[in-house]
């Protein structure tokens, strides 16, 4: 049987048009966009192109707020060392959530350990974090707060609006890790009044290797990588132009493409909760039930363990994912789940499940017909719930 | 990432279940360092007439505790008090670094449950199932960092590399 993918978040295929763009792109040959001959010139106009087609996805005033980077991590380093380091005269206080990306957490606790102080903000039931902790976290010495727009997880959407109200009042920078939901749902920089904005390719099929950071004009923020002049002096290095061009095509296509995108993974995404419960029983969803990513499902099944079920599906080519990719391997319980307030078992037994393109209401039927089975079988093999079901009766 | 031998056990797990009446059951692991693993011994003329698991955790999990009551079946007690994590992990044909701890459970599981059967023997009053199991390096054994597979020292609670906490603690 063909494989079934719903491991969305963790790569995605790239679009035939995506694709093409990239290919002849190679075919055409390509110079350095900083060269001064013929073929320079047309390479910086490839590049331009792109950064209009992301800058318009975006809704980013101009262009040039816009620069291309290697990675949705890489741009998250960039913006938050970038702004502890450019005004540590100014204080060395930083806020963040309890549920961040591991590429927050870590550039975080690298700034801890030269001398920088950190509030991290708690989240509720779903995820959510409160615009009034935020504010109270503040202090006089905060130079940056940095809260995700959605939850690689579980999913949950932040108030990012209302959270930009307060650090524009406080005159705190702010700077949003998109990486999940820029491509994936309308995203716009202006409307959410943030200063920075993390984003990655892959998540609306462009390559692997790109992604960017909006930087709103007049923000203080010192480059991550120092060297010649490129991307208006904001990141050096010669840009990964083939991987820049397919950017661009997979964010015209992400714009033009993304209400009919929004109504599949709505139905597709209605169709799985709903048949849910015909298929397997004592479970828990995660995550906000309005307010969370459209493509993602995350569901705690109870008694059994993730990367056992994981491994089960597997041998039935249906891929899912028991946390961010980058986490697997780990064997600590999730930061998210335990921070929404999950017991250690249950954050354990914990799917995430993300739908993509090319993903039909026949494959959501083959996901459950299998997990049914993984289920029984992992069940019958665990003591927590022979325990719980002896107590029952 | 797992070899074949490891696939093969957790595809087809050996001696799932429990004994309704088994004169030995050890319990240890619990959900915080993500597995949980409950032996049960059927113990006759001093030997390992019977032997079947139930275990919450991971493939490595699952691979270990079928493979641990394969090599404890039909051994005198004295000899299944001999097989030590490292046969198990070198039976399965070696574990990820950052697993070895499963396959430190497994034969922490078998020990604590033939201990359960001397003590019944013994007449000693019967203890709390044993839940919580001290973290030990044995025979030299390294812990890793889950996260970026550097070397952890003992004793440390905090990755060097890559600044993560690490401490696996113990669930109240």
């Amino acid at each position: 049987m063909n494989i079934l993918n719903l491991d969305h978040i963790s790569a995605n295929q790239l679009l035939p048009e995506v694709q093409d763009a990239m290919v002849s792109a190679i075919k055409m040959g390509y110079g350095n966009p900083s060269s001064q001959h013929k073929m320079g010139e047309q390479s910086s106009e490839a590049l331009e192109k792109a950064r209009e087609s992301v800058a318009a996805l975006i809704n980013s005033p101009s262009p040039k707020e816009v620069v291309f980077t290697s990675c949705g991590t890489e741009s998250i380093n960039h913006a938050i060392k970038g702004v502890a380091l450019a005004s540590a005269d100014k204080g060395k206080h930083l806020v963040t959530s309890n549920i961040e990306h591991n590429s927050v957490i870590r550039s975080i606790r690298r700034l801890k350990m030269m001398g920088y102080q950190v509030t991290s903000v708690p989240v509720d039931k779903y995820g959510r974090v409160s615009p009034d902790h935020v504010t109270k976290a503040i202090r006089d010495d905060t130079i940056l707060v940095s809260i995700m727009h959605a939850n690689n997880e579980i999913g949950t959407i932040e108030p990012i609006e209302e959270i930009a109200s307060i650090t524009k009042g406080k005159k705190v920078t702010f700077h949003v890790d998109a990486v999940d939901s820029v491509g994936v749902l309308p995203i716009d920089v202006q409307k959410l009044g943030v200063d920075l904005l993390s984003f990655a390719s892959n998540p609306f099929y462009g390559p692997t290797g790109v992604g960017g950071l909006y930087i709103r004009r007049g923000t203080n923020v010192w480059p991550l990588l120092e060297g010649g002049i490129q991307e208006n002096n904001k990141r050096a290095g010669t840009e990964n132009l083939i991987g820049i061009i397919g950017l661009g095509v997979a964010a015209e296509l992400a714009k033009r493409d993304m209400d009919a995108r929004l109504s599949q993974f709505k139905r597709l995404r209605e169709k799985f909760l709903k048949e849910l419960p015909n298929y397997v029983d004592e479970y828990i969803i995660n995550g906000h039930p309005e307010y969370c990513l459209p493509n993602l499902v995350s569901v705690s099944l109870k008694y059994i363990e993730g990367e056992s079920i994981v491994l089960m599906m597997d041998d039935e080519d249906i891929e899912i994912s028991t946390r961010s990719a980058c986490a697997s391997g780990s064997l600590r319980a999730s930061h998210v789940l335990l921070s929404i307030g999950l017991q250690f078992a249950e954050a354990q037994g914990t799917l995430v499940i993300t739908f993509g393109l090319e993903n039909t209401e026949k494959d959501v039927v083959r996901f459950l017909t299998a997990l049914k089975e993984t289920v029984k079988t992992l069940r019958n093999l665990s003591p927590l719930y022979k325990k719980a079901h002896q107590t029952e009766h | 990432m797992y070899s074949e031998t490891v696939m093969d056990h957790f595809r087809n797990p050996r001696n799932v279940g429990t004994i309704e009446d088994a004169n030995g059951v050890g319990e240890v692991g619990n959900p915080m360092c993500g597995d949980i693993m409950t032996m049960y011994l059927s113990i006759k003329d001093d030997r390992i007439d019977d032997i079947k698991f139930q275990t919450f955790g991971c493939g490595a999990a699952i691979a270990v505790s079928s493979m641990l009551t394969e090599m404890a079946k039909g051994k005198s007690i004295e000899e299944a008090k001999k097989i030590s994590n490292k046969d198990v992990a070198n039976a399965l044909g070696g574990l990820p670094k950052n697993k070895l701890h499963c396959s430190n459970l497994g034969a922490d599981a078998l020990h604590s449950a033939l201990k359960d059967y001397e003590d019944r023997k013994a007449e000693k009053p019967r203890g709390e199932l044993k839940r919580k199991e001290k973290h030990e390096h044995v025979g030299g054994e390294k812990c890793y960092c889950p996260y970026c597979d550097v070397e952890i020292g003992e004793g440390e609670t905090v990755c060097a590399n890559c600044a993560l906490t690490v401490d696996v603690g113990q669930q109240d």
